[in-house]
């Protein structure tokens, strides 16, 4: 999950909303042009914003390897997942635009901190099995919430999500690859792999958002239909599907308190620190200062590139004006 | 070994742009320019894979791919050095790439027609890749150049800096001879008159001018001297084969 604690608007009780919120129980897709409540529109700008800010922030973490890729292979699918990534942002910039707020106005928000973005690219990438345990864990995460988006209301949202969920199992497959070759390797591979689960598992689990009891926004973007699950349904989903794998593997969750639970059928397993996210959801993760200092100097430094472009595309018009 | 020696310097020219250019990855000035970097990074290291298979295949050594590519130090390289000189701004970038493209896609274009068919198989296949990258580095160098006094002049700046490392690619040696005589390849020198007829249309067309003078550095295509850029590239790009031998990824 890309989106945490993302404010929700509210509905008003007139007649359109009424409408609106029959054509949602429906099944219906709202398209751009549709009259919709402006709490609604609101909600999934800064959802589909914070998502797409998350997939640009988080080609950092990943770039942070790709110059050090052990393999020729492994170097070229890290390229490929990072330009898959930056794709995914473009998609969801283009569908924030139906909803009438600007690519650059989105930016913006991101670089003076007005906007977010997950709080798990705010965790440093130390080792090569740091990109299989992000691949694995990151992405199988970010998938849980994804795929059942490709159901949610808003339609341009909807269908990013179906082109986004096809590249994202794609990811986690190749995260698998890199621990299974890391957790069968050398002992010093092994070591890395373990390494990455323990500082990955918890940071992993904020993903999700709070859980349900303390999360205030969820009520109404689920009867909208842009919150498909509770963040705590998906995050036992998660725990559920990962720690097979985990064993798999041979490494330990690092969740002492970690049991199967026969009488629910899902794992019970712990919390992970939730004053540690608001620290970081605040700004004061290990790499949060890094990471918007990055994507502001990007911003920064490309002005003039931008403003060129611009520039030259003004000129030639004005000379095939001058032609016709 | 000339077959071996003209492998690397078409393997070496790839991995070590691609490794350059890769550097740009969430530091882009655009999100379209980001995608398109890590797309023509992309390619260049897909066309490494193929170039220094083929030379591992030709060596006979047992080496691989991988091998040569991370287990060889400065003096084994073969790259230009117009490839491993720094990023510089996103214009150095684009210019940098621009005068590479402009005589790679000619030469692959010409390797087509090699009389070893591997070589022309991965030409073909490189080739259209080539196309495109020339199409977009030419096109940004044209509109970077034409766009805004500041553009202009840093784009003006970046040509100046790199102009002295374009000859290199047509600085035939035996290698270059013994295979246009055999037909593999063909010889760079012959190439040149057209290259320089592009990039004149191109600055022309980018308002910038070409420095005047013959001057050219080289060292790069040897492996005589490469610059102190590469070594540093190396030590990143290499460090987990070096630190951790005879592990597997």
């Amino acid at each position: 999950m890309y989106a945490q604690m993302v404010e929700s608007g509210t509905s008003d009780d007139s007649a359109e909303a009424e409408a609106f919120q029959r054509r949602i129980d429906a099944g219906e897709k709202i398209e751009p042009k549709d009259w919709m409540p402006e709490g609604y529109r609101k909600t999934l700008i800064r959802q589909i914003g914070q998502h797409a800010h998350s997939e640009i922030v988080g080609q950092l973490p990943e770039g942070n390897w790709i110059t050090r890729a052990p393999t020729l292979e492994r170097k070229a699918i890290l390229l490929a997942k990072v330009q898959d990534e930056a794709g995914h942002g473009l998609y969801l910039y283009c569908a924030a635009e139906t909803l009438g707020v600007s690519r650059d106005e989105l930016t913006e928000m991101l670089l003076d901190g007005r906007m977010k973005y997950s709080s798990i690219f705010n965790y440093p990438t130390l080792t090569w099995a740091d990109m299989g345990a992000v691949g694995w864990l990151v992405d199988g995460a970010a998938i849980m919430n994804q795929v059942p988006l490709q159901r949610t209301s808003y339609g341009p949202y909807s269908r990013a999500m179906i082109r986004i969920c096809k590249e994202e199992s794609f990811h986690q497959r190749q995260g698998f690859d890199i621990m299974m070759k890391m957790a069968n390797g050398t002992e010093a591979q092994k070591k890395m792999a373990q390494d990455a689960l323990d500082r990955f598992w918890y940071p992993s689990l904020m993903m999700f958002g709070p859980s349900d009891k303390d999360s205030v926004h969820s009520a109404q973007s689920m009867a909208w239909k842009i919150k498909m699950n509770t963040n705590d349904e998906l995050r036992q989903k998660f725990v559920d599907q990962t720690v097979p794998q985990a064993e798999y593997l041979g490494l330990a969750v690092p969740d002492p308190d970690l049991r199967w639970n026969e009488t629910k059928g899902g794992y019970d397993f712990s919390e992970p620190d939730w004053s540690e996210f608001f620290e970081v959801i605040k700004g004061n993760g290990p790499c949060n200062r890094e990471r918007l200092a990055a994507r502001n100097k990007a911003w920064d430094e490309g002005k003039w590139v931008r403003d060129a472009m611009l520039a030259h595309a003004r000129k030639k018009r004005a000379a095939k004006m001058v032609a016709e | 070994m000339d077959v071996f020696e003209f492998l690397c310097r078409m393997g070496d020219n790839t991995l070590v742009l691609g490794s350059r250019i890769s550097e740009w990855c969430g530091h882009g000035p655009a999100l379209e320019e980001e995608i398109a970097l890590a797309n023509t990074a992309l390619d260049l290291i897909g066309q490494t894979q193929m170039w220094l298979g083929l030379a591992a295949e030709v060596e006979c050594r047992g080496r691989t791919a991988d091998d040569l590519a991370m287990l060889r130090d400065v003096w084994d390289f073969r790259n230009l050095l117009l490839v491993e000189q720094p990023k510089g701004d996103f214009g150095q970038t684009m210019m940098r790439q621009y005068l590479f493209d402009q005589f790679h896609l000619p030469y692959l274009e010409a390797l087509v027609t090699s009389s070893d068919s591997r070589i022309a198989g991965v030409a073909a296949k490189a080739a259209k890749e080539a196309a495109y990258h020339l199409e977009r580095s030419r096109m940004t160098v044209i509109a970077l150049g034409d766009g805004t006094k500041e553009s202009n002049n840093r784009m003006q700046a970046a040509l100046d800096l790199l102009w002295p490392y374009a000859g290199e690619m047509f600085a035939s040696d035996d290698v270059d001879r013994s295979l246009a005589k055999a037909g593999i390849a063909p010889d760079p020198k012959d190439l040149r008159a057209q290259y320089l007829e592009a990039v004149g249309w191109t600055m022309e067309e980018a308002t910038l001018t070409i420095p005047e003078g013959q001057f050219c550095h080289a060292g790069g295509r040897t492996g005589a001297r490469h610059s102190e850029h590469l070594g540093h590239l190396l030590s990143t790009m290499q460090w987990l084969q070096r630190a951790y031998p005879g592990a597997t990824w």
